[in-house]
């Protein structure tokens, strides 16, 4: 008889919560009963209020149960967990919870479910389908592919992935590269982190059929220091890949060469802009280049470069396995296919939802997140990092799309959303975007260098209730100037989350009580 | 990095700084990893490294002082026996991140980036650790932990600043 397999995730966010633990305490209990089992590490499916997340493997597919303390376990075992039995805990087959069972996992879809080092489980679950593909359609045919899937950057800039790469496979040079973007620095986004912790073999994937289409032979992941878990599992990948011939001289068999390195950046925000993430891999500091030249005639060593977001990547498998077509079929208006949208900060149902574009913003954080943790009124929603604006409830209409975001003066970025209850400081949260824009400015450029430090002193100016009205309206031409005169998206982009704030919370920065007399 | 406690550190030595930089001459754009593995080594990046990189890398000791001092990662100095990076980002601010760290920073009595009077913790900021909806969060000595309070927060560093 084989073993009993359980699931317990060793995503970085289960660890934080203790999964490890619960997986010793289930080993020694087993033990202690006499059992043998199985305890498979995978990554999260997402649902990060339920981790730690327990699973066992039943006839009646995969039972969960969350979130499992270590001193659960007992009574688990004894309520019938090696079958799947009743208790408070258990929440029946994951794939059923109605959080899962409406998203649309295509990007994501192994996550949580494989172990992520295990080349064998990536296939049986579908990997490498797009690659095989790939390699049968040709270079051209899976350009053609990628830019009529509609995919554009999931980083936050929306620019058409397929255009960059046809741009770079029209470029001759005896040498390009392909780099993956996983500096995933912005608040209330894991997306990238998740990818390489449960399925990275998949941004592997991605890579390769990017390295090949565009005739790159050498490729780089840029990851974060604040990523160890995820470095250490992209590392293993990396090598268990090299050695089944997914990398080095010979891929899959192709005759094509494709290398790949994981790279880790040191505490620079600024390092998730393409040009001073390749600033930064060349081993300089982080300044942002101005463009053009673009990355992908002038890149990488100077070379022609594939740069796109890991989300980007990781989502190319999928697109090819299906085809574009199936792919385009999600999504709304010029925003095609699926985003992991992540919901974070004060939120009820935290975690990682991959949807069609065209869900609005109120369906995600109320319907699907829940509302606030905390159990007190939503009163501001961040979207798309700490360069994206606030939204009040009175713009839960906003449909999830590049475009719709835009015309609301904000940004979708890199798919995160944080939730904020009323007991939050508007006017704290843009001093705040200041006090990081000026923190991690690389310096390159003056309305972001000085910007950043001079609207830090005039946001405390107005919550000091030092004339109000004329320091806001400096403010208001300060942001205005940052937003047009600064290279990249640092400094053009924190006028968003300090506008916003200031628009839609006004009542937060007036202090009028404050006001000198001879001023008013 | 904060992911090997200071404590476990080698002391300066040339030949060894000297080892590291020479493993990385294969290396395209070797900067970051040579000071990566340096301060892996010696819990900081020695002062006396600095000109050895740059002869290395072929740029001049004022560049690579600029390359060091642009990243956040690289200490001058050797941190505490433990470090602490405490998440600062919005996500974290929305759980009360921000209050939990004032009451820490206070308890401890240092400020941020500091390190306690007996060499114990060291308590450095962090713009997000990707633990976004298990708030707050931080990493201790590179062990994760999510959904603190001051409760749970003072249990896990219970024994460094014993």
């Amino acid at each position: 008889m084989s073993a009993i397999r359980f699931f317990i995730p060793r995503d970085v966010a289960a660890l934080a919560v203790g999964a490890d633990a619960v997986a010793t305490a289930l080993q020694s209990a087993l033990a202690a009963r006499g059992m043998e089992a199985e305890i498979v590490r995978t990554g999260s499916r997402g649902m990060f209020w339920l981790e730690p997340l327990l699973e066992v493997q039943t006839p009646a597919g995969r039972i969960g149960y969350g979130p499992v303390q270590p001193g659960d376990i007992q009574a688990l075992l004894d309520a019938g967990l090696l079958a799947g039995g009743a208790h408070p805990l258990r929440i029946g087959r994951p794939e059923d919870h109605p959080f899962l069972a409406a998203q649309t996992r295509l990007t994501f879809a192994r996550c949580g479910i494989v172990d992520p080092l295990s080349l064998e489980d990536y296939q049986a679950h579908g990997g490498l389908r797009g690659l095989s593909r790939a390699l049968s359609l040709g270079p051209a045919a899976t350009i053609a592919e990628v830019v009529a899937s509609g995919l554009r950057g999931r980083g936050g800039a929306g620019f058409p992935t397929g255009i960059k790469w046809q741009t770079v496979a029209a470029t001759q040079a005896a040498q390009k590269y392909i780099v993956c973007n996983a500096d995933e620095g912005d608040s209330g986004t894991f997306a990238d982190r998740m990818m390489m912790e449960g399925d990275p073999f998949c941004l592997i994937e991605g890579m390769v059929i990017a390295g090949l289409a565009v005739g790159a032979t050498r490729a780089f992941i840029y990851s974060r220091s604040e990523y160890p878990h995820a470095n250490a599992t992209m590392r293993a990948a990396i090598d268990a890949a090299t050695r089944a011939g997914l990398l080095g001289p010979d891929v899959f068999g192709s005759g094509r060469e494709f290398t790949l390195e994981l790279r880790v950046g040191a505490g620079a925000y600024v390092c998730g802009e393409e040009t001073a993430l390749l600033e930064s891999l060349e081993g300089k500091r982080g300044m942002v280049r101005a463009k053009p030249p673009l990355p992908a005639h002038h890149g990488l060593f100077g070379k022609p470069t594939v740069i796109n977001n890991l989300i980007s990547l990781a989502t190319i498998p999928a697109i090819l396995a299906d085809g574009a077509k199936a792919y385009a079929e999600f999504g709304m208006g010029r925003s095609r296919g699926t985003m992991p949208v992540q919901l974070a900060g004060n939120i009820r149902h935290g975690g990682l939802y991959e949807t069609g574009f065209g869900v609005t913003l109120g369906e995600l954080v109320m319907d699907i997140g829940g509302g606030t943790a905390t159990g007190r009124p939503v009163r501001a929603v961040q979207a798309g990092g700490p360069l994206g604006a606030y939204f009040p409830p009175s713009l839960f209409d906003t449909p999830y799309d590049y475009e719709a975001f835009t015309a609301r003066d904000g940004l979708i970025g890199h798919g995160g959303l944080v939730v904020f209850d009323d007991s939050v400081d508007m006017a704290a949260m843009a001093r705040f975007a200041m006090e990081f824009c000026a923190i991690e400015s690389c310096g390159k450029c003056t309305p972001c260098r000085i910007g950043a430090v001079r609207g830090r002193e005039v946001i405390e100016r107005i919550m000091d209730g030092e004339r109000v009205a004329a320091n806001t309206a400096l403010l208001e031409d300060l942001c205005e100037t940052m937003r047009a005169g600064s290279l990249c998206a640092l400094g053009g982009f924190t006028p968003y989350p300090v506008l916003s704030a200031l628009r839609h919370f006004p009542e937060d920065f007036a202090s009028p009580a404050k006001e000198p007399a001879t001023w008013a | 990095m904060g992911s090997n406690p200071a404590g476990q550190s080698a002391n300066w030595d040339a030949g060894i700084a000297a080892g590291i930089i020479a493993a990385h001459a294969a290396t395209q754009g070797a900067a970051l990893p040579i000071l990566h593995a340096l301060q892996e080594t010696f819990g900081h990046v020695p002062a006396q490294a600095v000109p050895m990189v740059a002869e290395a890398l072929g740029v001049t000791r004022a560049d690579m002082h600029g390359i060091v001092t642009f990243y956040h990662d690289f200490r001058a100095e050797p941190a505490g026996r433990h470090v602490l990076r405490l998440c600062r980002a919005e996500a974290c601010q929305s759980m009360g991140g921000a209050g939990l760290a004032q009451a820490l920073l206070a308890r401890l009595g240092i400020g941020w980036g500091e390190t306690t009077a007996e060499g114990g913790l060291t308590v450095d900021p962090v713009y997000c650790l990707g633990l976004c909806a298990c708030a707050p969060a931080a990493l201790l000595d590179g062990a994760p932990l999510g959904r603190l309070d001051a409760t749970r927060l003072d249990a896990a560093i219970a024994e460094c600043v014993a």
